[in-house]
């Protein structure tokens, strides 16, 4: 056999290639991969807690659960349980109000507020700005909520009336009787200023990206500054404003003390945004969960399982959207 | 008909990539077709006079006196860092654009100062374009649309945009490799078409004077040939200022020729001459030095 015969028969089988990590390396990377998976199991933990104590409910409920929007533990004379009806609808949709609200008006005014810090403040007062947004993102929520409901409210009242009176034959507007105290759009407008300050960092660390050659570029052809902001800046931006707005969405959606705060917790499908009444699910847990018997404790197990599925979702959505509206800018 | 065309490029592009020593720099100069300043409706051209420009404390540029006739290429030569990117951006006011930017001096645009006070910048930067190192296409927008990019940044109405759209491209050198896919993005193009495509989206709002800084350095000499053809069929109609590193580029597209130097403080202009004479007969020893190719 000669050596060209040989070569041009056997084709080798690709070899392995592989590397023996320095110890320094492997040490780091066993520490990296702990700290990243323990995030992981942690939150499945959760979810697994949530799953077990709820499924019983669940089993019970089923889709009712979600559909139907009755919450009653009867008991009988003996202080048993003899009949119970949980149905989340009420706070499902007291839920969602509320964090729309949150997001059509907070988002518009982050994204100016990102835009004004970007391309129009200048110096100390930018630097000053910016921490000061930093600090307010760090805030604890029952401050919100305090200032919500002692300083916020009376005006926020007299918008709502305002509100009522000239769009009331919109539904959404109207109200069965004048309670425009502790309502779903004062709830939202609680939220709203609590999620300015993540949704405004998050946008200016986007807009701060933008290329300089493209804004230079568009400048060098005339542009004004609202130009060029619209030509580059926002196509630019996009994706990462609908992902810091979902993120938002969903904090404003899982909120608790603030809500609880401010809101009239009642237990009632709500659609009349102005209404003094309504609430959401994380208020209805925190509401419940400090006098409910074993059975209802579960129920609200569930109801926290939901929430976190609806997170879930949010996030699942803004993945999409960011993919959708931010690649074609960049 | 575009075959033809297309081989006669190619023997031009040939005859004119031949590799030329720094002295037969001279007679390419001369060779090619000259052309007269300001014969036409162009204005009265731009003209600097005792240009300074700082950033923070660092004064990188002094005392630069020069004059653009309208209608004539003039190419900005001299080695990294002296000064060259810097003295075209105080052209169209791009200069003020980094914070730090100062200016001291005059830059006339048709006898009127661009720098005086209550001067709309963005009326300035419509009538003196610029075309930038690295090509930038705006990628969020179509080839058309980055060519008309300039009407919507800067408001103007214009009637009959598929006529300028494609008006522009032809001036670039670009129609007939994108005429059939305007609707694509400008991503998709190459880097030299997307250099073309940025001198047609310059030329859209009809500028006076087309600034071009290196804009053939990260192109392939192809893309480099067909830029410098259009630049050539550019200053029938504007005024072109053109920073280059490549010496034949100077010789084979510019009129006048001006060599700008910085010993390690600010960089000045040490002479300014037609380009011809740059090349053959200098003034300065230290343009004679660089443009010979003993230092730079
Ligand atoms: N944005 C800037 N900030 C500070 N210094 C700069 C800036 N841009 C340029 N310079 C300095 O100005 C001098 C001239 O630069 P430049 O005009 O880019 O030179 P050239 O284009 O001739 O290579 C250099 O010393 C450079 O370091
Ligand atoms: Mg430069």
């Amino acid at each position: 056999m000669t050596l060209m015969e040989n070569q041009s028969a056997t084709i080798p089988a690709p070899r392995e290639i592989t590397t023996k990590p320095r110890v320094s390396d492997q040490i780091f990377r066993a520490v990296v991969t702990v700290g990243g998976m323990s995030s992981l199991i942690i939150l499945g933990l959760i979810a697994l807690f949530l799953s077990l104590k709820g499924i019983n409910v669940l089993r019970i409920e089923q889709l009712s659960f979600i559909t139907e929007s009755k919450w009653e533990v009867l008991q009988d004379a003996e202080g048993k349980i003899a009949e119970s009806t949980f149905g989340l609808a009420a706070m499902l949709i007291g839920t969602f109000l509320a964090a729309l609200i949150a997001v059509i008006v907070g988002v518009p005014i982050a994204v100016l507020s990102a835009l004004y810090l970007t391309f129009y403040a200048r110096g100390s007062a930018k630097k000053l700005l910016v921490s000061l947004i930093d600090l307010m993102a760090a805030f604890p929520s029952l401050l919100f909520g305090f200032w919500g409901f002692i300083v916020l409210m009376g005006s926020a009242e007299y918008w709502a009336k305002l509100l009522n009176k000239y769009l009331g034959f919109i539904p959404l507007f109207d109200v069965p009787a004048p309670i425009f105290e502790r309502s779903p759009f004062i709830a939202g407008l609680v939220l709203a200023i609590m999620i300015i300050p993540i949704v405004t960092a998050i946008s200016r660390e986007i807009f701060d990206q933008t290329p300089l050659d493209r804004i230079q570029a568009a400048y060098a052809l005339g542009a004004s500054k609202l130009s060029m902001i619209r030509a580059v800046v926002i196509p630019y931006g996009r994706g990462g404003v609908v992902g810091g707005a979902m993120l938002g969405l969903g904090r404003a959606m899982g909120e608790t003390v603030a809500v609880y705060t401010v809101l009239n917790v009642v237990y009632q499908i709500n659609w009349q945004i102005l209404f003094g009444a309504g609430g959401n699910v994380a208020s209805l847990i925190l509401l419940k969960f400090g006098e409910a018997g074993p059975q209802e404790v579960d129920a609200l197990m569930a109801a926290g399982l939901v929430l976190f599925l609806l997170t879930l979702i949010v996030n699942a959505i803004s993945d999409i959207l960011i993919n959708r509206f931010g690649r074609r800018g960049r | 008909m575009s075959s033809t065309e297309n081989s006669n490029n190619e023997n031009n592009m040939e005859k004119k990539m031949q590799t030329t020593t720094p002295s037969s720099l001279a007679s390419v100069a001369n060779n090619r077709e000259q052309r007269v300043p300001g014969t036409n409706l162009l204005g009265t051209g731009l003209e600097t006079r005792g240009v300074h420009a700082w950033f923070g404390k660092k004064h990188v540029l002094s005392d630069v006196s020069l004059d653009f006739a309208a209608g004539t290429v003039t190419a900005l030569i001299g080695p990294s860092g002296c000064g060259k990117s810097t003295y075209l951006r105080t052209l169209n006011r791009m200069h003020e654009f980094i914070p730090t930017a100062a200016l001291a001096g005059e830059v006339l645009l048709d006898g009127q100062d661009i720098y005086a006070p209550g001067t709309d910048v963005t009326k300035i930067r419509l009538r003196v374009g610029m075309v930038f190192q690295k090509p930038n296409p705006f990628p969020s927008m179509t080839i058309g649309e980055n060519v008309l990019s300039g009407l919507k940044l800067a408001q103007l109405k214009k009637s009959n945009t598929d006529e300028l759209l494609e008006s522009c491209l032809v001036r670039a050198g670009l129609w007939s490799e994108v005429k059939d896919r305007l609707g694509e993005h400008g991503g998709a193009l190459s880097g030299g078409q997307q250099q073309r495509l940025c001198i047609a989206r310059s030329l859209a709002v009809e500028p006076q004077v087309l600034l071009m800084d290196e804009p053939c350095s990260a192109l392939d000499p192809g893309s480099t040939f067909r830029i410098e053809e259009t630049i050539s069929e550019l200053a029938k109609s504007m005024t072109i200022v053109i920073v280059t590193h490549n010496m034949q580029q100077a010789a084979r597209v510019s009129d006048y020729t001006a060599f700008f130097l910085s010993d390690g403080g600010p960089g000045v202009m040490v002479e300014t001459a037609p380009t011809s004479k740059i090349f053959s007969s200098p003034t300065d020893k230290r343009t004679e030095d660089y443009v010979t190719g003993r230092f730079g």
